[in-house]
C-alpha cells in the first residue's frame, strides 16, 4: 500500500488517474478510525494535506462568495473573519469532535465522505454552496444539492478531487444547531441550519435522511408569512412542517421518532433565534 | 510526489527512519512500538480520548488518526520533546503539585494540550480552558485538579512576566 504526498493539484489530479482506486484523505480523521478497527484495508493512499491551493480561503465582498480549500481545517472556521463571513458555519465547525479533530479535519473530508451526519453539510446546503472538482483534464462545479446523491455517496468521480467549496454569505441571519447524546465530541443525532437571505427563510437538515434535506414545502410556507413578526405559533407550525419533510431512521445513535421530534424542536429555536435578532 | 515503502519522519527536531512498516500504520503505532516513544499513549483510537495528542506543523491532533507515512515532511513534537534535559515543564510541575495526576494515562495528552493552549493564548478564561481541553478524557479526577493545575500555571507565567 503505496502512500503519496504530492504538493500540487496538478500533481494529485496525475498520480489520481495513474492509480484510480487510491483513497483521498486530507485530515484522515474518518479514514483512519476505519483502518485502526480493520474495516478497511486500502491499496494506496493519496494525502492531500501538502497541497498549498487547497489550503486557501478568501471572502470576495465584491461577489459575497467565500472560496474555503478542500483542506482548510475546521479551527481555522470556528473564529476569525470566516467565522464573521460564515456565522452558521463556525458554529457547525465548533461542534465537529474536539479540538484536536477540528485541526485535522476539513470540509473536503466531509464531502468526500458524504455522510449525511457530516456538521458542515447542511450549511453548504442552506446557503446554496458549491463543490468545485478538478481531475487530470478537466475542473467542473456542481450545486451541492447535485453533489450529494445518497448516503455516504456524491457525484464525485473516480478519477477526480474535491479542490474546494464556494459559499455564497447572506444578508440576513444565519445559524446551526445540532442534537447529540452529550455536549462534545459527538456524531450529530440530528442537526439544521437556518439562514435568511433577501428576507427569505432557508433550512437545511442533517442525519435524518439519507442526504442532507433542504426543506422546501416548510421554507414555501414560511416565506408566505411576514417573518418579520413570527410569534410562537408561527415557529412551532414552521418546525412542525420541518419535521414532516424529515426522512429519518432508528439507527445506533437514536430512533427515527427521536430524530423526527427533535430536528422540529431545533428548526422551531433557529427560527426565532434568526427572526428576532 | 514522495512514495513511501520505508520513510523517515521528523520527530522532536530529529529523524527517525522507519522500516518494514505496515504503511497503514497509526502515527501512534509508530512513535510507540517502532520509534521507542511511549509518552504518547493509545486508549480508544477513535480520536475520543486525546491521550496520544502530538503536534504536527504545530497543530495538536490525536495521533491515532494521522496515517504515519503521511507526516512524513512534517515537524512532529510529542511530549518526550517538551523538555529534553529530563526536567519537568511549568505545567508538569502544577500537575504534580495540584495533584491532577491519578492513574496519569491521560496525562501527557492533557500536558500536551494544556501547553498548546498557554502557547496561543496566555490568558484564557474558565471557559476557553475547559473548551481546549474539550478532547481529552480523563476517567480518575474529575477535572477539578487539572483546571486548578492550568489556573496555577498561567498566575505563575503571569506574576513571572511582569
Amino acid at each position: 500500500m503505496p502512500v503519496f504526498i504530492p504538493s500540487s493539484l496538478s500533481e494529485a489530479t496525475s498520480l489520481l488517474a495513474e492509480h484510480p482506486t487510491a483513497h483521498l484523505i486530507t485530515g484522515g480523521t474518518d479514514f483512519m478510525v476505519e483502518v485502526n478497527f480493520n474495516h478497511r484495508h486500502p491499496e494506496t493512499v493519496i494525502s492531500l494535506r501538502k497541497i498549498p491551493d487547497m489550503q486557501l480561503w478568501n471572502i470576495d465582498k465584491a461577489s459575497g462568495v467565500v472560496f474555503i480549500g478542500a483542506s482548510v481545517p475546521y479551527a481555522t472556521m470556528e473564529q476569525g473573519e470566516l467565522a464573521d463571513a460564515l456565522p452558521a458555519l463556525a458554529e457547525a465547525a465548533r461542534t465537529v469532535g474536539s479540538p484536536q479533530i477540528r485541526a485535522a479535519g476539513s470540509i473536503g473530508g466531509n464531502l468526500g465522505t458524504c455522510s449525511p451526519a457530516g456538521d458542515s453539510l447542511p450549511v453548504l446546503a442552506a446557503l446554496n454552496a458549491s463543490v468545485h472538482l478538478r481531475s487530470s483534464d478537466a475542473e467542473r462545479t456542481l450545486p451541492f444539492s447535485e453533489f450529494m446523491i445518497g448516503p455516504k455517496r456524491n457525484a464525485k468521480k473516480p478519477d477526480e478531487v474535491i479542490t474546494g467549496v464556494s459559499i455564497p454569505m447572506t444578508n440576513g441571519w444565519q445559524g446551526y444547531a445540532k442534537v447529540g447524546v452529550r455536549n462534545a465530541m459527538v456524531i450529530s443525532v440530528a442537526s439544521v441550519c437556518l439562514a435568511i437571505h433577501d428576507k427569505t427563510v432557508r433550512v437545511a437538515l442533517g442525519s435524518v435522511g439519507p442526504t442532507i434535506i433542504r426543506c422546501s414545502d416548510a421554507e414555501s410556507w414560511i416565506n408566505s408569512q411576514d417573518i418579520t413578526a413570527i410569534d410562537d405559533s408561527v415557529a412551532v407550525e414552521f418546525g412542525n412542517r420541518v419535521s414532516q419533510e424529515s426522512r429519518p431512521i432508528d439507527d445506533h445513535r437514536s430512533t427515527a421518532e427521536y430524530r423526527r421530534h427533535a430536528v422540529g424542536v431545533l428548526a422551531t429555536r433557529l427560527l426565532q433565534r434568526g427572526t428576532n435578532a | 510526489m514522495s512514495q513511501h515503502e520505508y520513510y523517515s519522519l521528523t520527530v522532536n527536531g530529529e529523524q527517525h527512519p522507519v522500516q518494514d512498516a505496515w504503511i497503514g500504520e497509526s502515527l501512534l503505532y509508530v512513535l510507540r512500538e517502532r520509534l521507542g516513544l511511549p509518552g504518547s499513549k493509545g486508549a480508544c483510537e477513535q480520536g475520543e480520548c486525546g491521550s496520544c495528542t502530538v503536534y504536527i506543523d504545530n497543530a495538536a491532533v490525536c495521533s491515532c488518526l494521522v496515517m504515519a507515512a503521511t507526516a512524513v515532511g512534517s515537524q512532529i513534537a510529542t511530549v518526550e520533546g517538551l523538555n529534553t534535559d529530563g526536567s519537568l515543564t511549568d505545567v508538569q510541575q502544577a500537575f504534580v503539585t495540584e495533584g491532577a495526576v491519578q492513574c496519569g494515562f491521560c496525562t501527557p495528552g492533557l500536558v500536551m494540550a494544556v501547553h498548546h493552549l498557554l502557547d496561543h493564548n496566555d490568558s484564557p478564561n474558565e471557559q476557553e480552558v475547559k473548551e481546549a481541553l474539550s478532547g481529552n478524557i480523563c476517567r480518575c479526577t474529575g477535572y477539578g485538579r487539572i483546571f486548578a493545575a492550568v489556573e496555577s500555571v498561567i498566575s505563575v507565567r503571569k506574576s513571572s512576566a511582569s
